[in-house]
């Protein structure tokens, strides 16, 4: 085996074609195309996950991880908008997951493993409606603030067992989705009017501070800017 | 069957950092170089731009620029009596795709290793004795002199901004004390330090420590490398670490060599080219090439003189695994070599919390921007009676304030609800966190093979992983977290959190990127899978860049040396290999 050395001095830059339609050899320059930007896909305004008995399920307890103050609760800030649109995508189908069998509980060490995001949170509902049937009361709804809070604690800590889901893995994706609602990019469909942003004094999507790096601790008042701009819309 | 393509001198496989270095370097002694990489092209200015990079939810939550598990993944456990199960989704470590790998989405910070991390086993066991039975730490078989001029050159190709500590043999003002000397300083100036960090930095100095800024791949100024290729100033935007960066203000292969690269006709690129395995001669000598499949489902196989693999590490030691190159690791008979001395770090933080007067604006951040002490890394500090080897840094950096994930609110608020959202409206905007970044050594019981249930997309068994911090790890690292606790008391703060790391060893939330071992390199094929120069012992055309060489993980981030690793292996094949291509360099 021997490697000579040789020098490829074609002149002409080169994009082939191999295997199929797409251009996928690279050779002699630098690739760079107009118009091949990704910007971000903004949520569907319109788009539907849940059935209207699933949402109002979602909007309860959304609600209560994030009530309303001073500041929106988590359904006026578009959390819902946010889930339904997430949950129909490629996140709900869960398109970069690995979603291959046997499906078996583990250590809370070894993580996530229940199905598609969006198998989990239809059939969580389901089952968290059946169970507080069971109690006698008509559904999640229908329980007063404090039990709907001890309700999700239970959750969130798996003393509240769920038939074909695991609880907590249940409550952890829901409470991180409904930060994401609340504090994500409006673009996505939650943090109306970037009013998560706005409480807390986050400036958003900016991209240059280097006005600011000798702030010594003042505040600065930046208003929040989206990646889409200066993004407001209607509630869906 | 495969469709067999014309043979190449040189098919990389995975064009991240080390794939980019190697092809740099060997193009430029002008071998036919072919790069493979599973993911597509990106252009920097366009699908990074900076009207769209700093999205949260879509980059750090939904793993934009991160690999897809449903082709490929693993299965972990904490101990070989457990049943691994897949890793289904990303949690504590986030291994890139596409060209520029992980690289594109790093931090930057750019360390050396100390010079007694290369010889970890020899150093310690001479300074304290016999090590644990079970610990199988070695010495890397190359020196922190060798690597020195090739730290350098990535230091250079980089724009690394930060200071000298030590500048060949002289103690530097500024600096870290500590550092092995260095023939130069770095080509760029430390960034500026917001507020964060000089309270960090203010606080460490009243308690007799010596701060230095983090060596940092996130520009301080305009800088044109040697290359030619000109970076942009980092303009603090917070969105770097797990980001891209469309302002060119920090290094990685597609903004520091791909604009060079790319344009040399002795190389070429192709991408969405998932390569499922090494091909081995018919004598076990030497290999062959590769076999990829394209997105349409065809498989090519790709002759080649030489094979490198600059894939993730979890990806190397799976290649080698699926290729049956080499022994896989066995715990209990301890033979085979393939997935041996896997390490992870460890890392701990402290939070302190300011009255709502003190605005730490923690928006204004970038990955490698902040101060650092290095006293309690390595073996800085006498190890005697504490009862651990190994060290880490203690760092305040300001890295960003994206909401979700860097959320920081005292002990005792409650888990959600309006409590919840009282002490996230107090508290966001008036905390600093303070990181330890500690040592992982390696051990019997910590290894990597296949997994006999799962298997990936294209039917090859899943890697299975096998790993727990041990004893020596988190009495480090509560060592380590106490003399953080010492800082944040010295910091003036209204109140802290101390974030312990308690075993057992969890996959879910994001610790680091640093997964290291595996394939590791040593001084003799008794006890690595390749030699100094990355070179495999039995297979001699065929080399690994990567993590994987580490045999143990030091307390410093990765980087600078695995790019130091691959531009010491590159120089030696330029050097030695090319007069005889397919010898080994190191006789065993």
């Amino acid at each position: 085996m021997a490697i000579s050395r040789r020098y490829f001095l074609t002149g002409a830059s080169v994009l082939a074609l191999t295997g199929g339609a797409l251009a996928r050899s690279y050779r002699g320059s630098v690739p760079w195309s107009s118009k091949t930007a990704r910007p971000p896909s903004p949520a569907g305004l319109h788009q539907t996950f849940f059935s209207a008995e699933e949402r109002s399920v979602i909007v309860a307890m959304v609600d209560r991880l994030i009530p309303k103050d001073e500041f929106p609760s988590a359904s006026e800030a578009g959390v819902v908008t946010f889930l339904e649109d997430q949950l129909a995508g490629p996140y709900g189908r869960g398109d970069i997951y690995y979603l291959q069998g046997p499906f078996q509980q583990g250590t809370e060490s070894q993580g996530y493993q229940a199905e598609a995001p969006a198998i989990l949170y239809r059939q969580a509902i389901a089952d968290l409606e059946t169970a507080i049937r069971k109690e006698g009361t008509d559904g999640f709804t229908a329980l007063d603030a404090e039990a709907q809070d001890d309700f999700l604690t239970a959750l969130s800590e798996g003393e509240q067992e769920l038939e074909h889901v695991d609880a907590k893995t249940f409550f952890d994706r829901l409470w991180e989705d409904t930060q994401l609602g609340y504090f994500g990019d409006p673009v996505h469909g939650g943090n109306r009017d970037m009013v998560g942003w706005k409480m807390i004094g986050f400036p958003g999507a900016r991209y240059d501070y280097r006005p600011y790096i000798d702030h010594n601790g003042k505040a600065l008042d930046l208003p929040p800017v989206s990646v889409a701009g200066n993004y407001q819309r209607e509630a869906n | 069957m495969a469709r067999k393509l014309p043979k190449r001198e040189v098919v990389i496989v995975g064009f991240g950092w080390t794939g980019a270095i190697m092809a740099e370097q060997l193009t430029a002694e002008g071998l036919d170089v072919l790069a493979l990489e599973r993911g597509v092209w990106r252009n920097t200015s366009t699908d990074y731009a900076v009207t769209n990079a700093q999205d949260e939810v879509r980059y750090r939550f939904r793993h934009d620029l991160f690999e897809q598990l449903s082709r490929e993944t693993m299965t972990f456990r904490n101990s070989s009596d457990q049943t691994a199960l897949p890793m289904r989704m990303l949690g504590s470590f986030l291994p890139g795709t596409n060209v520029g790998g992980s690289g594109v989405h790093w931090n930057g910070i750019t360390w050396r290793f100390l010079p007694s991390d290369f010889v970890a086993r020899s150093h310690n066991e001479e300074r304290y004795g016999p090590l644990p039975e079970d610990m199988t730490i070695q010495d890397w078989g190359v020196s922190y002199e060798e690597l020195e001029p090739h730290y350098t050159t990535f230091e250079e190709l980089c724009g690394i901004s930060g200071k000298a500590g030590n500048l060949n043999g002289r103690l530097q003002q500024g600096g870290n004390p500590f550092e092995g000397p260095r023939s130069k300083e770095y080509p760029n100036p430390p960034m500026d330090m917001v507020l964060a960090p000089k309270l960090f930095a203010e606080a460490a100095s009243g308690l007799g420590y010596k701060p230095f800024p983090f060596p940092s791949a996130n520009m301080s100024r305009a800088y044109t490398n040697p290359l030619g290729v000109s970076l942009a100033p980092c303009t603090y935007c917070g969105f770097c670490e797990k980001f891209a960066c469309g302002n060119y203000s920090k290094a990685s292969a597609p903004t520091t060599i791909l604009p060079v690269l790319m344009r040399r006709q002795n190389f070429e690129l192709q991408t969405q080219a998932m390569v499922l395995r090494v091909l081995k001669a018919a004598d076990g000598k030497s290999v062959t090439g590769v076999e990829y499949i394209t997105p349409e489902g065809e498989i090519i196989e790709q002759p080649a003189d030489m094979v490198i693999l600059s894939t993730y590490i979890n990806h190397n030691v799976h290649l080698l695994m699926v290729s049956g190159i080499g022994q896989i690791y066995d715990p209990r008979s301890q033979q085979g070599l393939v997935g041996k001395n896997y390490a992870y770090q460890i890392t701990s933080g402290v939070t302190v919390f300011y009255d709502e007067e003190t605005h730490i604006n923690p928006f204004i951040g970038a990955g490698a921007l902040g101060m650092v002490i290095d006293e309690f890394n390595g073996d800085n500090f006498d190890h005697s009676g504490l009862g651990f080897i190994g060290g880490g840094f203690i760092g305040q950096t300001q890295t960003n304030g994206r909401p979700v994930e860097s959320l920081a609110v005292p002990d005792g608020t409650p888990k959600f609800g309006a409590g919840w959202k009282k002490a996230m409206r107090e508290n966001y905007g008036h905390s600093v966190g303070i990181g330890t970044h500690g040592a992982v050594m390696s051990y019997r019981g910590n290894y990597l093979d296949l997994d006999p249930t799962y298997k990936d997309a294209y039917g090859r068994p899943l890697m299975r992983m096998t790993f727990d911090f041990t004893e020596n790890e988190l009495r480090m690292s509560d060592y380590l977290t106490d003399r953080a606790v010492e800082i944040a008391e010295a910091m003036g703060g209204r109140e802290m959190t101390v974030s312990r790391r308690k075993g057992p060893y969890s996959i879910v939330p994001y610790q680091t990127t640093h997964n290291t071992g595996g394939h590791i390199m040593g001084a003799s094929p008794a006890d690595s899978v390749t030699n100094k120069y990355l070179q495999h012992w039995q297979m001699p055309n065929l080399f690994l860049t990567g993590a994987g060489a580490f045999p143990q993980n030091p307390g410093y981030n990765p980087t600078g040396t695995v790019a130091a690793l691959a531009y010491h292996s590159a120089a030696a094949i330029r050097r030695s290999y090319l007069r005889a291509p397919g010898q080994p360099m190191v006789q065993a």
